[in-house]
């Protein structure tokens, strides 16, 4: 079987596909690709089903050996690698792919043709990086089998590509506790904090003023954006918590949850409200530039 | 029953704003009737709602209540499932129980009878949630209701039997909390090899046998 070594693993690498579904009820949530339009791209580029596993690099990337030859492809942020992004590359048995720090953005996809040949743990290849549900981050010495699950042919470079340029307009909808807030959440303009992670982004800024309700604990989607008593308004993001007893003033769109994916230490976050029809007109946008690659 | 959108891929029920038994039952209904169902990704059910998560490009807002309420219509006859019970050994007090003794202080209550009630009462997983597949237990004898501490400790112990407010609990891994713990089982909460990990499930009924020397 065809196989690539991880030389250097990058700092923080690991295994990803759209994510484990259907265990929220056992307190586990989806996890799966922090910017999910990124790995879907990447996959359908190579030629794989959208969902096939994929490595997801974080802030820094890895470098890795392919024995006996692959096509790949980068998708993502840029992380320097001599490789062309967004589209399907051949790399010749022997040769070394090198990613280096990332330009712009935080997550750089390495989809290979077939797929990582990775176990599954309830259904998903997804590592959740809290729990250790699906695995671990990548170590030097790995070795990573490809699969041979391909579906069609690679597809043509991508075009009109999402790029992030460390600021980000968040298109956010009402959540359940809208009515407890005023419209502050939309005039602030956040920074994201360094305690960010594959949790929750946590943003730094003006504090939302606390509202006076009553909470029960309720379950609680991605995107969601928490509001604790200090009034720093929390993301959650992927690997989030799968219930909450702090109110919610708005929820990120799903077509920008590839933003939250991308969004580094530092970053400047404003929010716009939508309504809940431009939502989904912009995810069919969304979607059918995807299915266009 | 409340319906309200909680985001552009999810609905929230809601059964009233009380703590109970009979929402847990409504709760337990509808995450029931829904598991499994094509384009429904995840549920998260709670003390007194679920939250439904969908596929946008399947399904909309409009056809997950509808189908929510068909389910929940046809299901109306289904007796539940039998519960299972399960008994979980603790070790009170003493460096397994840290808060014990502040707990018999807020009740005003002695330490061995703290314990006794604890291990009296038979507990309902009410749901499984927050970040750590955390068991909400309801079933706390009230007069052992104790507040959560004013700042949560970094690092609770694996396995540490606990008290939040009214309610009880077990850490099923080592992470921050907040609540008031009482003792700590050696059993396996979390096994990262078993489908799902948690031991504890919606529904299950718990009890908590004292085991070893009690450190009062």
């Amino acid at each position: 079987m065809s196989n690539f070594h991880v030389i250097a693993p990058g700092f923080l690498t690991t295994v990803q596909d759209l994510g484990r579904f259907g265990y929220a009820h056992f307190g586990i949530s989806a996890s799966g690709a922090a910017d999910a339009l990124a790995l879907r791209a990447g996959n359908l580029l190579v030629g794989n089903a959208a969902n096939a596993a994929a490595l997801e690099m974080t802030l820094t990337g890895g470098e890795f050996v392919f024995e006996s030859g692959a096509v790949i492809a980068l998708t993502g942020s840029d992380f320097g690698s001599s490789v062309a992004m967004w589209q399907p590359v051949e790399i010749r048995p022997g040769e070394t792919v090198r990613c280096g720090a990332a330009r712009n953005g935080a997550r750089c996809y390495l989809a290979v043709r077939g797929g990582l040949d990775v176990p599954r743990t309830m259904g998903s290849a997804s590592v959740h990086v809290m729990t250790g549900v699906g695995g671990r981050p990548l170590r030097r010495g790995d070795v990573l089998g490809i699969g041979s699950a391909a579906v069609r042919r690679p597809r043509k470079p991508a075009r009109g590509v999402p790029v992030h340029d460390g600021m980000a307009c968040l298109r956010a909808t009402a959540g359940p506790q809208a009515a407890w807030f005023g419209a502050e959440l939309y005039s602030g303009s956040y920074r994201v904090s360094e305690e960010s992670n594959r949790m929750g982004i946590r943003l730094l800024g003006p504090a939302l003023p606390s509202p006076g309700g009553h909470m029960i604990t309720e379950g609680v989607p991605l995107g969601a954006i928490q509001t604790p008593p200090d009034g720093q308004p929390i993301v959650l993001f992927v690997e989030h918590q799968t219930t909450g007893g702090y109110p919610k003033p708005a929820n990120v769109i799903s077509a920008d949850f590839w933003r939250l994916g991308q969004l580094r230490p530092r970053d400047e976050v404003r929010f716009e409200q939508v309504t809940m029809e431009g939502a989904l007109g912009l995810l069919r946008d969304q979607e059918e530039w995807l299915y266009s690659l | 029953m409340t319906i309200h959108p909680a985001s552009d891929r999810s609905l929230l029920f809601s059964f009233g704003d009380g703590i109970s038994f009979d929402a847990h039952v409504a709760v337990a209904r509808l995450t029931r009737c829904m598991e499994g169902v094509r384009g429904i990704l995840n549920l998260h059910p709670a003390y007194t709602s679920v939250l439904v998560d969908f596929d946008p490009c399947l399904r909309s807002h409009a056809e997950v209540e509808s189908l929510v309420l068909e389910r929940m219509a046809g299901d109306r006859e289904q007796a539940p499932p039998e519960p299972r019970h399960l008994e979980i050994p603790v070790r009170y007090g003493g460096e397994f129980g840290p808060d014990l003794a502040d707990v018999a202080r807020h009740t005003g209550l002695t330490e061995a009878r703290v314990v006794e009630l604890h291990a009296a009462a038979e507990y309902v997983v009410y749901f499984v949630g927050f970040s750590t597949c955390f068991p909400y237990l309801g079933g706390l004898p009230p007069e052992l209701a104790t507040p959560r501490l004013s700042a949560p400790r970094k690092h609770v112990p694996v396995g540490s039997v606990a008290i939040g407010g009214a309610q009880a609990g077990i850490y099923p891994l080592a992470s921050p909390g907040g609540w008031r713990l009482i003792g700590r089982t050696d059993l396996q909460l979390f096994d990262l090899l078993a489908t799902p990990p948690p031991l504890l499930r919606m529904g299950d009924r718990v009890r908590f046998i004292p085991v070893g020397e009690a450190r009062l």
